[in-house]
């Protein structure tokens, strides 16, 4: 049973964001307008944090790439009610849409912020709703919502591999975010595999866990810029 | 004042039941309304998303959930404090009881409307009970919020039977005046009571059993409404005295709510003879133990929190002690603590019925505060500053939020038209108890009011 996970290099990240319009096209992710953006109705399951160190004109200016950590300890699944959020087998977070009755708990749980509301029906502006992904459900209003790691992309791939009955290979599965990366910050893959490319990335001494101190134990492994390390 | 007779109370107690006027009528129309409106903004809400509240991300519950902790706290009026007064035969509460029975009953009522109107999809509250259902899916056992819909419902049931339990000899006093379909709803109602030896003895027996295990329940009610906070990794939320905290917090305001609902009684139905200054005096002195233990518990969380120094709890600790949260803060100390131990300190202000309902006013929408800022604060300053927020409550919430003290006033308002509103045969009770009557001297030590 593999235990997925991601590695992100900030040292490479841009801070360009294909990564979350990637996301948006690749999970049915419906867009708000501006005046519900405003008001903190936006849904982006992976968003690009700015944070500017520094007074001017000596600032820094740094990239940090977010999405469900997909933690080990995750807080928001003994909260959930109705096992709408549950972890899976392979190390999974999943939001399960049909179980879940809006209590919002999770979302409050979550340290990471990383969970979002449907406070309305989904809409796409024409001719964006010609694009929806068909592996992917939609979400009705009231339910939260929440990076999967693209579990369609891991589940097709993983019922693709049983059927050509070869064993899944490190790279096979690309989230729509690594996928788009264009300095190839985001890696994929099987953290139990030692060999993989994400194994040896998280083991790197530039590695930490994003909140590591609260005992989460997240998926996700930042490597620090070499420069700060 | 020399003590009513039984015919005089029967007949002033009896008095709203028999009689209506067209004050009540206009008071139902009132309220009604307002409730009606309530109901219509609900519906509003349900049908064209959660969206057209102020909630948002990253501060998922608001004025839903603040009324909701606060209501379930008005709740422990009631049934914990006339379950003590009960225990302790402090002779003083027999024409207290009721009303404060009845505000338990209706404030848990209301209270747990709020987490269904706050779900996203209300229509699927029932997945929060244990059924065989088609999904063959129980419950999350380990959720604070499953513990809740237990225990609220626990008090429930307990609250309503140790408010019914009491009216059975009224319920047959009324009967036994009453005609008409009137009184084949009390003959219903009384359950048989015809008042032998028996029946007494087995009613005292019950409301001795009920008031033992409703004080458990009543204090497990509202630790678990503080865990659905203190189990979830949030600044400020993550404290192990939230329990206690709570539960101090409940009594507090539902002595107050308690106080608020008596003094209108007495003056909207005229019992003076029977609620007297003395009573307000002493669920006034009650008020002030609780304001210093309520104030005890605040310096206790705040003084630990500032000491702890962890980063993420500062941010909060200093929003709310002296940035954008402070000035409701500050209010919230001076309603909670500043005035109840000002004019219940002082003996000629707690007194006066007038000083008792001011403090109590105070106490009620410093409590309502006290949650908010437990909630708003800590939702909007979490962890990563990419993520800070704030919240705006928007006209909806404001409306059903409001509408819920309309709700309360008209089920209070219906009630004493049904039933009366002070327990009758508990004044008159020498007479009729077998066990003759408690102790004398624990009705000198606690105050005497009948002489």
């Amino acid at each position: 049973m593999p235990r997925w996970g991601m590695a992100a290099d900030l040292d490479r990240c841009t801070g360009c964001g294909a990564c979350v319009t990637a996301c948006h096209a690749e999970n049915n992710i419906s867009t708000v307008g501006p005046y519900q953006a405003m008001r903190g109705r936006a849904k982006h399951w992976i968003r690009v944090e700015r944070y500017w160190e520094g007074e001017f004109p000596d600032v820094k200016l740094k990239f940090r790439p977010v999405m469900c950590q997909h933690c080990g300890n995750a807080p928001c699944e003994p909260v959930c009610p109705t096992y709408a959020s549950q972890h899976t087998e392979d190390g999974l977070n999943a939001q399960v849409y049909n179980r879940c009755i809006g209590t919002r708990y999770c979302a409050n749980a979550c340290p990471y912020t990383v969970r979002f509301f449907d406070f309305f029906n989904p809409e796409w502006d024409k001719p964006l709703h010609l694009q929806l992904n068909p592996d992917v459900s939609l979400r009705e209003v009231g339910v939260m919502e929440k990076c999967t790691f693209c579990v369609q992309r891991i589940r097709g791939a993983e019922i693709q591999a049983k059927a050509d009955e070869t064993p899944l290979k490190d790279g096979d599965i690309k989230p729509a975010c690594a996928q788009s990366c264009p300095a190839q910050a985001l890696v994929f893959g099987d953290l139990d595999d030692p060999e993989s490319a994400v194994s040896r990335l998280s083991a790197s001494p530039r590695g930490s866990k994003l909140l590591e101190d609260l005992g989460t134990q997240p998926a996700v492994t930042y490597l620090s810029r070499q420069s700060e390390s | 004042m020399s003590r009513p007779s039984d015919s005089q109370i029967n007949s002033d107690l009896l008095k709203p039941l028999l009689h209506t006027s067209w004050r009540f009528y206009l008071l139902v129309a009132f309220f009604g309304a307002i409730v009606l409106f309530g109901v219509g903004t609900w519906f509003y809400q349900a049908y064209h998303g959660y969206g057209v509240t102020g909630i948002n991300w990253p501060v998922f519950w608001g004025f839903y959930i603040t009324s909701f902790v606060f209501w379930i706290g008005i709740s422990h009026a009631g049934t914990l404090i006339s379950a003590i007064l009960r225990l302790v035969q402090a002779e003083w509460r027999r024409p207290v009881t009721r009303c404060a029975e009845v505000i338990t009953v209706f404030a848990l009522m209301i209270g747990a409307l709020f987490p269904i109107m706050h779900l996203g999809r209300p229509w699927l509250f029932f997945w929060l009970a244990p059924y065989p259902s088609e999904r063959l899916l129980w419950p999350n056992f380990r959720s604070p919020l499953v513990w809740d819909f237990f225990a609220i419902n626990t008090y429930l049931t307990g609250s309503v039977l140790f408010l019914l339990l009491p009216m059975i000899p009224d319920f047959a006093v009324v009967r036994d005046k009453a005609t008409g379909l009137r009184k084949k709803i009390y003959t219903l109602l009384a359950l048989g009571w015809r008042g032998t030896p028996k029946q007494w003895h087995r009613l005292e027996t019950a409301m001795s059993i009920m008031a033992v295990v409703i004080l458990p329940v009543a204090v497990s009610v509202h630790t678990i409404v503080s865990f659905d906070f203190s189990m979830a990794p949030v600044p400020m939320w993550q404290s192990t005295i939230f329990g206690p905290y709570f539960v101090a917090g409940a009594i507090f305001s539902g002595i107050a709510g308690l106080i608020i609902a008596m003094a209108f009684l007495r003056k909207f139905l005229h019992l003076e003879t029977y609620l007297q200054p003395v009573h307000f005096e002493n669920l006034g002195k009650l008020l002030l133990v609780m304001a210093v233990l309520w104030g005890y518990f605040v310096f206790n969380e705040r003084l630990v929190t500032y000491y702890g120094n962890e980063p993420a709890e500062m941010a909060v600790f200093w929003r709310t002690q002296r940035e954008s949260f402070a000035p409701l803060y500050w209010t919230m100390v001076v309603c909670n603590f500043v005035v109840p131990l000002i004019l219940m300190g002082i003996k000629y202000t707690r007194r006066t019925i007038a000083g008792c309902v001011v403090a109590s006013l105070c106490v009620v929408a410093g409590m309502w505060l006290e949650r908010f800022l437990i909630i708003v604060p800590s939702l909007g300053h979490k962890y990563l500053p990419y993520a800070y927020g704030i919240y705006r409550p928007r006209m909806i919430e404001v409306i059903i939020a409001g509408a819920t003290f309309a709700a309360m006033t008209l089920l209070y308002v219906l009630f004493a038209k049904g039933v009366p509103i002070i327990s009758m045969w508990e004044l008159k009770t020498p007479e009729h108890e077998p066990g003759a009557g408690h102790a004398p001297d624990t009705q000198a030590s606690l105050g005497e009011v009948r002489p």
